[in-house]
């Protein structure tokens, strides 16, 4: 088989497994938020933080649960990393300089994973698997329950109650994240991914040099860095690594662990608003947006051009040649299309075009599917900004599931899309103005550019990804990158809380022939049209003097 | 009710003069002052971008930046022509109405005692501006009626032309349903006591003057809802636009060989260039036409002679789910029509005919004047006057006797014939020596089962006994078209209701031939009141019509509610519309007038979006093909040159809002359908129209830009 066909195989083996994922797993995580009986387990946790399961919580009051938590996290991880070399099982390593620590545990706890250090020369088993496999976990969690919130502020109506944070959370870590997880990583185990507690091994090389191997929990954290969306890997290689990714078989099992989450959301949505067929409209959009994004990659790094792509039939630069080009573009275009940020191959080694597209994966705000919860209210907002305009067009107050969307929701749902192109082209701009910045950069020109650009997008949306070779460990980057992740995950989710709870309070219209139909392929399409124009065309400026300069010579 | 009028409309729909942009010149200008602007964010920011553009075409003049600047005002200037246009229109009317808001003089009652019997009593002359709410005021023929209120003594006829356009003068009379008079309007005929019910300043007259001139005019919530949306794209562009000029002096650094040019230097993109980016990129189209299609939806409902009391309202009947309608006046003509004649077995149709035909001749009620009319059409009986029958005795119709009949004194005796209600005339029959035959009763059974009204026809010769003949169907008349209509409003998701007072049976057999989706039996107000809150309660929105002091609760509580100006001022208080011609059957209009007005600002948005893609195509590739001649490839419409490019965007841009002023004061067309096929075509025209229109435009004005000489 040529590697063309070998990759379109791959990607349609990955399409039929999500298409046959989308029903289970969505009834499942449906099952899981909105059962009424609490289990044992979960009422001794309950006790333990001092949650009252029994009372659910208002907007505001879920947001602040979320941001204390998610506040004590940071907290704790912070500590945790500067602390190490007084803890046990540090392998030895010492505590992490302050700037990579604030950079590290904002990055885990926004569900980014962009990491500013090599993962096996800097953390301890202790670390990756108490601190930051825990926030793996639970990061993944809450966005999760934010979109849960979001969703039952569609379904209910004339309360301001929107669930409780705290059930929400150790339900999703219990019940969906742990069990799948766990399934994850013995698969991987299975496909040859190391996992074990064990001293860093001395081996002799054949050249008689002595190598460092550092080995430890891989499969178990590879397995949540994949689910969650987090994209922390356990080596600075991420799934490039062999020990983390050895075969095309497990490569298989890692994309489809980033995926299947947040493409089975839409179903969750569907089942809570108690109409499949809506469901199936927003996962088609995300389907659209998804496979012409990975064709794509896929064709930009099949048919690159350049005198060392054509004679090996492909971009095979910054590629594992166990993956080629085909488990490579689908890696690249999943790991960016959701927030996951891991990789099995080099962005910064891709075409022009083709790393490009990866930046314009996450410009989307990350929706096509996005990170887990996030991809789903991130798209939600965006189809309320769609109905909005398309409301309009057919002669009514537009609403959505029967919410009207009147002046305080499409507020909230434009300061949403204000968040991100600010932080992302604010810290841009602000960083080519300080002169000293521009050393990060491995080369001079578009592709530096493009290496900052990629940075502060993957920053912006959570994502943790980094065209390698940009140098991001300096004071300004780890702030600067830091406040980017940090706004770019918190102030979202205030926002789309504080739209459930605007929905929450409306009683909904019933729906009739007027009705704008919001599950038709018409609906689809302009909501595709929307993300298209409204979101990708904002980043063309950028985007021209970046990958396009590079790539249209 | 009143008949149906027609009125002319009083200003011009549609299209548009040259000699009215020119006309609104000086409004446009008076319009640029910053502290109107600054309500408009979108068009704001373009007029602060072309003092920034001037002050640097005056400290570096060039053809360019002179172009892009000239070019700049004008798109401010044609957004503020745009709204004075649409107010103009307004204005017009506003003055016609002021002439009849004459400086009257009222002569109010010496004692304030509205009990008087004759119009010479003792008056106060006051002017009309001083009077205040349950003042009393004599006003006699010839006079104007000085405010607005209640008659409370005497009958009139007014003409009340000045306010509605319609000549017929009108009754007025106390007590009742048709009290309310307005100021400004003139009794013709008698004397009225007038109770004044409104504040000075804030008659009718004042708050149509108001609504038409739009000098009060509130942002309704779905353009609050707009203007956020379009605020929010303008910040995003803006920062687009901002930090992109960083990066592009690192990029122009290291690409140092690329020639400076008036488009890109050392410095950066110029900054006649950015705000030429930034003015093409926010949208403008929309946020130019939005006060104007506004402005020009209340004005569509003024043409068709029906005063929103706030463009809330005008928006509400958009969005209406459920329409109340009364059935008389409404659905049916209001007046019952004769419909068949039943004739009791062993009489002849045509003797039955003619008997109905006679003895209602004197009968000049509606329901009389309608058997003569069936009697011709139905069985060829020629109508004949009362006056060319000899010898023939008339006997008029009361509401006592409720017969009518006629005795024609014939060679064998004096024939008596009867009509009317059945107990009447069978008691007549009775008392003329007659038996009515029991199958009489059958027929007018089968008639009253079937939602008619059953009238019954005998005849007496002197000399035999009297009988029955038959049974007239009066039936209550359907109106030519409402189903077709209420069918068009179901494709909308529109549910009609009908009301009536007619008991179950009859109304159920009116709702099914009208088409309507339900109804509303025995209705008694509070059984309307209690329906609308039904209806609200499960999320719908209601609208609905009425004239009497007992609608007012529920034209209150409808989320629209049309007063129809024959009714009384407490119905048109609670109302928040009222119709000058009080024609029931308007409502379903308001309602796509409604539709109509959130489609254009629809329509305008997605147009206005979508023309972004083409300008980017544009500006894009102009500003950076110097510094990455790869760069040129995004160059789709082979724009002569960057400069070129650029002025093409920007004048596009300005010249797109002339274009589309008739659509957003005419409104965008409207077919009843459902939402998906109306999506589905807008989204054609507006959507996809949006994307290929500028490309096309933009190249062809950059055909002639490139013509001329100074422009790179």
């Amino acid at each position: 088989m040529s590697a063309t066909t070998t990759g379109v195989v791959f990607i349609a083996a990955m399409l039929v497994a999500l298409a046959a994922t989308y029903r289970p797993l969505g009834d499942y995580i449906y099952r899981v938020v909105t059962r009424e009986r609490h289990f044992t387990v979960e009422r001794g946790i309950y006790r333990v933080v001092g949650a009252r399961p029994g009372t659910e919580q208002n907007w505001a009051g879920y947001a602040k649960s979320v941001l204390a938590f998610s506040a004590v996290s940071i907290f704790f991880l912070y500590g945790f990393l500067r602390l190490q070399e007084y803890l046990p099982l540090s392998l030895g390593f010492p505590g992490v300089d302050p700037y990579v620590s604030w950079n590290t545990a904002v990055s885990f706890v926004t569900n980014t994973n962009w990491q500013a250090y090599s993962g096996e020369s800097a953390m301890g088993h202790l670390v990756q698997a108490g601190g930051l496999a825990v926030q793996n976990f639970v990061s993944a969690a809450v966005g999760i329950a934010v979109a849960a919130a979001l969703v039952r502020g569609f379904a209910r109506k004339a309360t301001d109650k929107l669930g409780n944070f705290w059930v929400d959370l150790t339900r999703i870590t219990l019940w969906v994240l742990l069990p799948i997880a766990t399934l994850g990583a013995v698969a991987l185990v299975v496909g040859g991914v190391v996992q074990n507690f064990t001293d860093v091994t001395q081996a002799a090389t054949a050249a008689g040099d002595t190598q460092s191997i550092t080995g430890g929990a891989v499969a178990s954290q590879e397995a949540i860095k994949d689910l969650g969306t987090n994209g922390g890997g356990f080596y600075n290689a991420n799934s490039a690594h062999p020990f983390e990714n050895p075969t095309s078989w497990t490569n298989f099992i890692e994309i489809y662990l980033l995926l299947a989450i947040p493409v089975s959301m839409p179903r969750v949505f569907g089942r809570i608003v108690g109409d499949d067929r809506q469901g199936y409209a927003i996962v088609a959009v995300m389907g659209v947006l998804a496979l012409a994004s990975v064709t794509a990659v896929f064709g930009f790094e099949a048919m690159a051009n350049g005198t060392v792509p054509q004679a090996v039939a492909a971009a095979m630069e910054g590629k594992e040649v166990r993956f080629g080009v085909g488990d490579s573009s689908l890696f690249a275009a999943a790991t960016t299309l959701t927030s996951t940020g891991s990789v099995n191959s080099f962005h910064d080694s891709f075409t022009s075009l083709g790393g490009g597209t990866l930046i314009l994966n996450m410009m989307l705000g990350e929706i096509a599917p996005g990170g887990v919860g996030s991809g789903l209210y991130g798209m939600l907002v965006l189809a309320v900004i769609t109905v909005f305009v398309a409301g309009l067009m057919v002669g009514r107050t537009p609403e959505y599931l029967g919410k009207k969307i009147g002046a305080r929701e499409i507020k909230l749902a434009s300061l949403y899309f204000l968040v991100t192109p600010t932080l992302l082209l604010a810290g841009l701009a602000l960083s080519f103005a300080v002169p000293s910045n521009l050393d990060s950069m491995q080369e001079a020109g578009p592709h530096g550019l493009s290496e900052m650009l990629y940075a502060f997008t993957s920053a912006s949306n959570n994502n943790g990804s980094a065209f390698a070779g940009f140098g991001a460990n300096t004071p300004w980057f780890n702030t600067a990158l830091g406040l980017c992740m940090l706004f770019g995950r918190f102030v979202p989710i205030i926002l789309v809380l504080a739209l459930a709870g605007s929905f929450a309070r409306q009683r909904p219209v019933p729906a009739t022939a007027g009705t704008l139909p919001t599950h038709k392929p018409l609906f689809v399409g302009m909501v595709v049209g929307v993300t298209l124009v409204l979101v990708a065309l904002t980043f063309l400026p950028v985007l021209a003097l970046g990958p396009l300069a590079e790539g249209l010579q | 009710m009143s008949a149906m009028t027609t009125v002319a409309p009083k200003v011009r729909g549609g299209l548009l003069d040259p000699g009215q942009w020119v006309k609104s010149a000086p409004s446009a200008l008076r319009k640029l002052d910053p502290r109107l602007m600054w309500r408009n964010p979108v068009m704001f920011i373009v007029e602060i971008g072309a003092v920034f553009t001037t002050v640097l075409a005056i400290a570096d003049p060039g053809v360019f930046a002179w172009t892009i600047t000239v070019w700049l005002w004008l798109t401010v200037l044609f957004a503020n022509a745009a709204e004075a246009i649409a107010e103009g229109r307004g204005k017009a009317q506003a003055d016609s109405l002021r002439k009849a808001k004459t400086d009257t003089v009222a002569r109010k009652l010496a004692k304030q005692d509205p009990a008087i019997d004759s119009p010479k009593v003792a008056t106060v002359e006051v002017p009309a501006p001083e009077l205040v709410r349950g003042d009393y005021v004599l006003v006699e023929a010839g006079q104007t009626i000085p405010g607005d209120g209640d008659v409370v003594t005497g009958i009139a006829s007014v003409d009340e032309s000045a306010i509605t356009g319609e000549s017929a003068p009108v009754i007025r009379e106390s007590g009742g349903d048709r009290c309310a008079v307005m100021g400004g309007t003139k009794v013709l005929s008698d004397w009225i006591v007038v109770k004044i019910t409104a504040e000075p300043g804030k008659s009718f007259l004042d708050r149509m003057i108001a609504l038409v001139e739009g000098s009060e005019r509130r942002k309704t919530p779905n353009e609050i809802a707009l203007n956020i949306l379009l605020s929010a794209m303008t910040i995003i562009f803006l920062l687009a636009v901002v930090t992109m000029q960083p990066v592009a002096i690192y990029s122009k650094d290291f690409m140092a060989a690329a020639p400076d040019s008036a488009v890109i230097d050392g410095n950066g993109v110029t900054g006649i260039v950015l705000v030429s980016l930034l003015v093409c990129l926010i949208p403008t189209t929309i946020g130019a036409l939005l006060s104007a299609i506004g402005i020009a939806g209340m004005d569509r409902l003024v043409q068709r002679n029906v005063l929103a009391m706030s463009g809330r309202a005008v928006e509400a009947a958009g969005d209406v789910d459920t329409l109340l309608l009364d059935k008389t006046g409404t659905i049916t003509y209001g007046n019952r029509r004769a419909s068949r004649f039943l004739p009791v077995p062993g009489v002849a149709g045509n003797r039955l005919a003619d008997a109905a035909q006679l003895s209602s001749l004197a009968d000049e009620t509606p329901e009389g004047r309608s058997i003569v009319v069936y009697a011709k059409e139905a069985h060829g009986l020629r109508e004949r006057r009362t006056g060319e029958l000899a010898h023939a005795e008339w006997i008029e119709f009361t509401a006592q006797t409720r017969m009518s009949g006629v005795d024609l004194a014939e060679d064998a005796g004096v024939h008596r014939i009867r009509k009317g209600a059945a107990a009447q005339v069978v008691d007549w029959v009775r008392a003329s020596g007659g038996d009515p035959d029991p199958r009489v009763d059958e027929l007018v059974d089968r008639v009253s089962g079937e939602g008619g009204t059953p009238l019954v026809v005998a005849e007496h010769r002197d000399g035999e006994a009297a009988q029955v003949l038959g049974v007239i169907y009066l039936k209550d008349v359907v109106k030519e078209g409402m189903a077709e209509r209420f069918a068009r409003l179901r494709a909308m998701g529109i549910r009609t209701v009908m009301v009536t007072g007619d008991n179950p049976r009859t109304a159920k057999a009116i709702a099914a031939e009208a088409g309507v989706d339900d109804f509303l039996a025995e209705a008694k107000p509070e059984d309307k009141m209690a329906l609308i809150k039904r209806e609200q309660d499960a999320g719908r929105m209601v609208a609905m019509t009425g004239d009497g002091t007992n609608d007012a609760p529920a034209l209150a509580a409808a989320d629209v509610g049309v007063a129809m100006n024959s009714g009384t001022s407490a119905a048109k208080e609670a109302g928040n519309m009222v119709d000058l011609d009080s024609d029931p059957t308007k409502l379903i209009e308001i309602v796509a007038i409604g539709k109509q007005l959130l489609m254009t600002r629809g329509a305008l948005t997605t147009f206005s979006i979508a023309n972004d893609i083409a300008k980017y195509f544009a500006i894009i590739p102009a500003i950076f093909a110097v510094i990455y001649p790869g760069l040129d490839a995004l160059n789709l419409m082979r724009l002569a040159g960057p400069e070129s490019a650029i002025i093409s965007a920007v004048v596009f841009n300005a010249l797109v809002i002339i274009a589309l002023v008739p659509l957003a004061l005419k409104g965008v067309a409207y077919k009843p359908g459902s939402a998906s096929a109306l999506l589905r075509r807008n989204l054609w025209i507006y959507g996809l129209g949006g994307i290929v229109t500028p490309f096309i435009g933009i190249k062809l004005i950059d055909l002639l830009v490139a013509l001329i000489p100074g422009v790179a």
